[in-house]
């Protein structure tokens, strides 16, 4: 971390995007993680992403539960509001929000044990409900900020930096988010920005529960021979299943890829999404394959990254339930409040 | 032997099978004598289980208008064998005992002080109907006919409302109408019609309604413009929401595109539910919770997340027996302390003390706005007497021109206008800051919602002086919300009084009573009940001027006492408890008993005036 704040000022010949915005307007207060966190590389492609979006910034809603993870909400989006819940319950706060104003766009920021341990049942009711966001997971198996105890996204038989190995199952949040409806899920590496930022845009635009893993090195405490969630050990083991290219209405295709080495998937919305394919078996919409190839993949020790599902049809909990186009929040009196002439019969009805 | 008589005033209590279709037809009972113009009050007294248990149903016939439990019972019409021999017990001397004789039980089963009215219910049944579910059905319809002849109920009053009951169901009317005559015929042949227990055609029930607290409750949420519900099933509340969706789908849709004006969740937990309702009211849309006590224990780590964040919300708390599961199909005043003082830390909620349905109406709808004034958690503290059982009230009413109170919301304008927006900044000196919703301005206005301690503008900070000035702010918000909540309202004596009492909530129709029933005994008492907490300052004055003030609660360790005297600092030795909690609601003749023995304990001459 640094404790040089960069000055407010920008410089005039700052690109603009379409929005009118800078890149460092989405930029939020100094970290206060350690120096070369995953976390603060995530931060970083969360800006980046907002910014090429050209979304405006207070039209982000991000919230967060407890932890190092959940701090960093702080540290990007200066402009948006932030909710900095309590531990493993930022999926209800968010769901309510949600509910509350359908036009802002909601960033959930957690970590492995605000989601995969306190948060479990929190982190799996909001998938199943299909609620319209993207949730982050930034997963570096272990409790930093209590300094270095495992989380339940451990893997067995890692060690952590005082020696002991975990004996325990890891907890799958990948499998997990499929098993329960997520309709866009992914996972990549936060070392790996040119990968995460394109996956990050695909989770924004898309309609529905969008679930990232990112799995991103803690620096201090589980970054060591041993770790399996080390940059070393990521490195080595990380095997993409495709690349994301994706595409704006008003952006040109100008990449050249050759007949067969990408798919385009149709979003319901009408936004389409281009897949470069490493592994040409792959099929990024099927969730039954998804599953068994990642439960193939992963038994052999590899990281699989990338776009790993999506459903173009999908759904979000506000068309499951019917919900005015009008925010709820908007609603005054006149629409919420049915009058005494209803009350009269329902007094009728009571005698 | 002795028989009792009266006429429009006396309680009879059904026991029967849960599950057997019995509550509509005890119901249906309970509104004739309604129609007649005679006022009852019916409790459910219900166990914790869908089919076999015994219940009970005790309909109090008061032309009074007294509408807490009597005690006491005059007429048991016995349908469950499994609780008989308790049941024949409870019947006090003189009184009746209707029961099921077609089969014969021996006379050690009986008692000779009471008198016996047997009638075959199983064997008309059985040679009426062939299907076993119509059997039992109708056998609820038949008693109810033969209790018509024994107590003179009109027999017209029933049709009418069958026939409001069962509109455009000409079949289930017929059959219904016939199985009220076949056990009316019956008992107008064969049974000693009328009893000395008898109904007569009054008119004091005005235009008072008919409801149960909890739809109360929902229809107040629909009134004050809650729009997002966030619940998970408890007893004795799941019907708060259930009735909430059932008057959104009749009240809040869009007549022109069919979609929903409301968003309804049942959480995976209390949990989840308080944190859908906090993320809801963060963002600006009126938002609701209703659970019972083991559900407030869940949502206190939230609460104090809503208290110390300033986010308003409102959770209705139907109570019920603790602790822990406690008795959840039993009543209670006892989640008190546990809602005033929800979360760890320094904290303090304020809480509303509905007396009635009607209240649960009033209050519901109050409490959105001064969750919104408050920016807070807001608790409606009802309980399962009020919640569960169908009640005698005011009517609803609504004013129409009323505004919704949303608070102070900072706007796009006045942030414009350069407005210095510090969220935590207490600029009008009444401890209540602006707030901003998401979205409002792109450059300004924005800020970090945490749990953790900030300063006035938002920003993170442990720093000794900023936590001080935060929570001394909360005080003077706490303070502040002394004159928004409902005033204590007081029933002067006819007579002076060097006695004072003070209740709330559902204590209310028993204490009515009680004073009534003491003044007449030469006993009087100024009685105030407490409508919101924190307390007015009228509810200390109160005491200062009584000699003795007695609390009266349905808890065991005193707990509105308790905050009297932490909160408003007032005497501990100037009060006296009153406590009733066995899970049955107070009766007027507990109270009555308990002050008039307290009362000639102290002597009737306060001893400072003797002296």
């Amino acid at each position: 971390m640094t404790y040089l704040a960069k000055p407010k000022l920008h410089h005039p010949s700052l690109s603009k995007n379409q929005a009118g915005y800078t890149r460092r307007d989405y930029e939020g207060k100094i970290s206060t993680l350690c120096a070369g966190c995953g976390h603060d590389s995530i931060s970083a492609s969360i800006i980046q992403a907002c910014w090429e979006l050209d979304i405006q910034p207070h039209r982000v809603a991000k919230l967060s539960g407890i932890g190092c993870s959940s701090k960093t909400p702080d540290y990007f989006l200066g402009n948006s509001h932030g909710f900095n819940s309590v531990h493993g319950r930022m999926p209800s706060v968010l769901t309510g929000a949600n509910l509350a104003n359908r036009d802002l766009l909601y960033l959930g920021v957690s970590g492995d044990g605000d989601s995969a341990s306190i948060g479990l049942g929190q982190f799996a009711h909001c998938m199943r409900r299909g609620v319209n966001m993207v949730y982050i997971v930034e997963n570096n198996g272990v409790y930093g900020l209590t300094k270095g105890q495992f989380s339940a996204t451990a893997d067995k038989g890692s060690k952590s930096k005082r020696g002991v190995v975990n004996s325990d199952e890891p907890l799958d949040m990948i499998g997990m988010a499929l098993l329960l409806g997520a309709t866009y899920v992914a996972r990549s590496f936060s070392g790996d920005k040119k990968q995460l930022v394109p996956l990050i845009k695909g989770a924004i635009e898309h309609k529905g529960a969008a679930f990232i893993d990112v799995v991103s090195p803690c620096i201090a405490f589980n970054n060591h021979a041993g770790s399996t969630k080390s940059y070393e050990y990521v490195r080595q083991h990380n095997e993409a299943v495709n690349r994301l290219d994706f595409i704006e209405d008003h952006e040109e295709i100008t990449a050249d890829y050759a007949p067969g080495e990408t798919v385009t998937v149709h979003q319901h919305d009408g936004s389409a999404l281009r897949l470069k394919k490493i592994a040409s078996d792959y099929d990024a919409t099927d969730r039954v394959k998804v599953m068994n190839y990642l439960q193939e993949h992963g038994a052999r020790g590899e990281v699989i990254t990338g776009l790993l599902y999506i459903d173009p049809d999908s759904e979000d909990l506000h068309e499951h339930i019917n919900t005015v186009d009008t925010p709820l929040n908007q609603l005054g009196a006149k629409d919420l409040c049915p009058g005494t002439p209803a009350l009269e019969k329902i007094n009728a009805s009571l005698r | 032997m002795n028989q009792i008589s009266a006429i429009n005033d006396f309680v009879v209590k059904f026991a029967n099978v849960n599950g057997s279709g019995s509550a509509s037809a005890n119901e249906l009972f309970a509104r004739s004598i309604l129609r007649m113009g005679v006022p009852v009050s019916p409790r459910n007294i219900f166990p914790s289980n869908i089919q076999g248990l015994p219940t009970w149903y005790e309909v109090r016939v008061t032309e009074k208008g007294y509408l807490g439990r009597r005690g006491g019972v005059d007429l048991m019409v016995a349908m469950n064998p499994q609780t008989w021999d308790n049941d024949v017990k409870e019947i006090g001397p003189g009184g009746y005992l209707f029961y099921d004789n077609s089969k014969p039980l021996p006379e050690s089963k009986f008692r000779n002080d009471i008198t016996l009215i047997g009638m075959p219910l199983t064997e008309i049944c059985n040679a009426t109907y062939t299907d076993p579910r119509q059997r039992q059905l109708f056998k609820n319809i038949i008693y109810v006919g033969a209790l018509s002849a024994l107590l003179e109920i009109d027999p017209k009053v029933l049709e009418q409302l069958f026939s409001e009951q069962y509109k455009g169901k000409e079949a289930l009317l017929q059959s219904n109408v016939k199985a009220l005559h076949l056990g009316r015929d019956y008992a107008l042949k064969n049974l000693p019609c009328p009893l000395g227990l008898r109904l007569k055609p009054a008119n004091n029930v005005g235009d008072r309604i008919f409801s149960d607290g909890n739809s109360a409750v929902a229809l107040g949420a629909v009134y004050g413009g809650a729009s997002v519900c966030a619940w998970y099933p408890i007893t004795p509340s799941s019907s708060v929401a259930e009735a909430f969706m059932g008057f959104c789908k009749k009240l809040r849709g869009d007549a022109e595109t069919g979609k929903n004006k409301y968003a309804i969740i049942q959480g995976e937990d209390e949990l989840a539910s308080i944190g859908i309702a906090i993320g809801a009211g963060w963002n600006g849309a009126r938002s609701f919770t209703a659970t019972s006590g083991p559900g407030i224990s869940l949502m206190t780590e939230f609460i104090g997340l809503a208290y110390f964040a300033e986010i308003p919300v409102v959770l209705v708390d139907v109570q019920r027996g603790g602790p822990s599961t406690g008795m959840p199909t039993r009543t209670q005043q006892s989640d008190v302390l546990a809602c005033a003082y929800a979360s760890h830390g320094d904290t303090k909620h304020p809480l509303l003390f509905p007396e009635d349905p009607t209240e649960c109406f009033e209050m519901t709808a109050q409490s959105f706005d001064i969750a919104e004034r408050l920016q807070t958690p807001v608790f409606v503290m009802t309980d399962l007497d009020i919640g569960m059982n169908t009640r005698l009230c005011r009517p609803f009413k609504w004013d129409d021109g009323k505004e919704y109170d949303r608070g102070k919301l900072m706007t796009y304008e006045k942030l414009e206008a350069g407005a210095d927006f510090g969220r935590y900044l207490d600029v009008d000196g009444d401890g209540i800051p602006y707030r901003t919703l998401p979205g409002t301005h792109p450059t300004k206005g924005g800020y970090f919602t945490r749990g953790t301690t900030k300063n006035r503008y938002a920003l993170y900070s442990e720093a000794g002086p900023d936590y001080i000035d935060n929570m001394q702010r909360l005080m003077r918000k706490f303070e502040t919300a002394k004159s928004l909540l409902p005033q204590p309202v007081l029933r002067q004596a006819a007579k002076p009084a060097s006695f004072g009492a003070i209740y709330y909530g559902s204590t209310s129709p028993a204490m009515q009573e009680a004073l009534d029933v003491l003044a007449e005994n030469g006993v009087h008492i100024n009685a105030l009940r407490v409508r919101g907490f924190p307390f007015a300052d009228q509810v200390k004055d109160f005491v200062a001027a009584h000699s003795g003030t007695f609390v009266i609660e349905q808890n065991r360790d005193a707990q509105l006492k308790t905050l009297l005297v932490t909160d408003s600092k007032i005497n501990p030795a100037q009060l006296i408890s009153v406590l009733h909690f066995d899970g049955t609601p107070i009766t007027a003749r507990f109270i009555v008993d308990q002050l008039t023995r307290h009362i000639s304990a102290h002597s009737v001459v306060p001893l400072k005036k003797a002296s």
